[in-house]
């Protein structure tokens, strides 16, 4: 795990970002300077309290909501300058989200799902086929590529909501409770897709309650009322906490 | 438990000298409890005065082996039947701590429960790196691999449900704490009938003493807090 290495750039960085929702008397401040990297090969979880800032923290670093204060990079650019078009260029090529509720678009198929986002770039639609079917054996559901989602499991359907997230070369996976609807083995394996993932150079961001899969994370992010309060900072660098001498 | 039913267990399957039932409980249990040789021969004598092992003689290098007795093998038995006794278990000292904490005058009980909890989650993310490792079948092979690497996975994830368990349950601590903050302090009315019953409107954890919005949030999995 974790086997990547980092590079300089990070695939996604805030840097003293601040979202206060309202204004004078009503406002209510989501998030106060958060700053952050998230390195591609790296898989970082953010766990806290409802209320603590983690959906708002996820919905900016991809471009879906934009900071009172602070700035957003993803791959290096700053986001906060893109408007509309661009914002919606980043949305398909760089950056993918994974629900709680799979969000997968009921009659297209799990082969069209995937290949949608390169559709909507303009790639052609035999190109877009070949590399959704790539991105669905990564993740180990290459058969299921003709099955629509209602004939799919939840984790399969999660498996295609990761493929579609990092279809093409996109690099980061935001994912939002992604296995808030699972059962515990089938949640468990979707983590372990997740971090596969993230071992191959993706850089993934993960809003979590559950301890048991934040712990797949090389790090875990604490936010309470808006501000990172603390982290589990770097993956131990000891093989193994049970073999103290070997 | 003590060390001396485990090597029962294992002496039940034929007879084993020392070093070989030492590798063999740490083999089977990953390492979670390392004996020291010393310990072994200790408790094979203590057992052997007790009458629950025998000396089966020397082998060429001079190690000796020891069997079961009928004795040892109904105590095996026994073990085997009967649960294990919660009450003997080791107290556990964090739950002193938080409990001294919010009862000790100037404490910051909030930052002995974060550095509570991001000390568990690191320890958990190791274990779940350990689970990884061992489900993706890159330890050694050997003989009894299948079965051992089971074993090995069993307490992996005993581990992992225990640092779970003590993750939630300082989340819980945060929320009870939280909520008794925010509670009117009727106490001093002195009726016991003002006994507070739960405030639903507390019930969703401590971010939302401080007003935050909720409509980005999905925590309803958070109910167990």
């Amino acid at each position: 795990m974790g086997t990547m290495g980092t590079t300089n750039t990070p695939i996604l960085r805030l840097a003293e970002v601040t979202r206060v929702h309202g204004s004078d008397a009503t406002a209510v401040r989501a998030l106060a300077g958060v700053s952050m990297e998230v390195h591609a090969g790296e898989l970082v979880a953010v766990m806290g309290p409802s209320g603590s800032g983690k959906s708002t923290l996820l919905n900016l670093a991809g471009g879906l909501d934009a900071p009172t204060s602070g700035q957003v990079f993803v791959e290096g650019e700053a986001i906060g300058a893109l408007r509309g078009d661009g914002l919606a260029r980043l949305r398909r090529r760089r950056v993918g989200f994974v629900f709680q509720d799979f969000n997968l678009i009921p009659s297209l198929t799990a082969a069209e799902n995937v290949a949608l986002p390169l559709e909507l770039d303009g790639q052609r639609v035999r190109r877009a086929r070949r590399h959704a079917l790539a991105a669905l054996d990564l993740v180990g559901v290459r058969e299921l590529a003709d099955r629509y989602p209602d004939a799919m499991s939840g984790g399969q359907q999660q498996r295609v909501a990761i493929a579609r997230a990092l279809v093409g070369d996109r690099k980061l996976v935001l994912a939002d409770e992604p296995t808030g609807a699972l059962d515990s083995h089938t949640g468990e394996d979707v983590l372990r897709v997740l971090r596969e993932r993230c071992d191959d150079g993706a850089a993934g961001l993960l809003v979590t309650h559950e301890a048991r899969h934040a712990a797949w994370a090389d790090r875990v992010v604490f936010l309470r009322d808006g501000v990172v309060v603390d982290s589990t900072g770097q993956p131990a660098t000891a093989d193994s906490l049970l073999e103290p001498t070997a | 438990m003590s060390v001396k039913l485990g090597l029962l267990a294992l002496l039940a399957e034929e007879p084993k000298y020392g070093a070989r039932l030492r590798a063999e409980f740490e083999a089977r249990t990953g390492g979670t409890w390392p004996l020291n040789v010393g310990q072994v021969y200790t408790t094979l004598s203590r057992l052997e005065r007790d009458g629950l092992v025998e000396a089966v003689g020397e082998d060429a290098e001079g190690r000796i082996a020891y069997r079961l007795t009928s004795t040892g093998r109904s105590e095996v038995s026994r073990w085997w039947l009967e649960p294990v006794d919660r009450d003997s278990t080791p107290r556990d000292e964090l739950v002193i701590k938080l409990a001294l904490a919010v009862t000790v005058e100037g404490v910051d009980v909030h930052r002995v429960v974060q550095t509570q909890r991001t000390a568990t989650l690191k320890h958990l993310q190791d274990l779940t790196r350990l689970k990884h490792r061992a489900s993706a079948g890159d330890r050694d092979t050997g003989p009894d691999t299948d079965s051992h690497d089971t074993a090995w996975l069993l307490v992996l994830e005993n581990l992992i449900f225990a640092a779970e368990a003590e993750v939630r349950w300082l989340d819980h601590v945060e929320t009870r704490l939280a909520r008794e903050a925010s509670r009117p302090r009727r106490r001093t009315s002195g009726t016991p009938t003002d006994e507070p019953t739960d405030e639903p409107t507390n019930e969703r954890g401590p971010g939302h003493e401080q007003g935050q919005p909720t409509t980005s949030e999905k925590d309803h999995h958070r109910t167990t807090a």
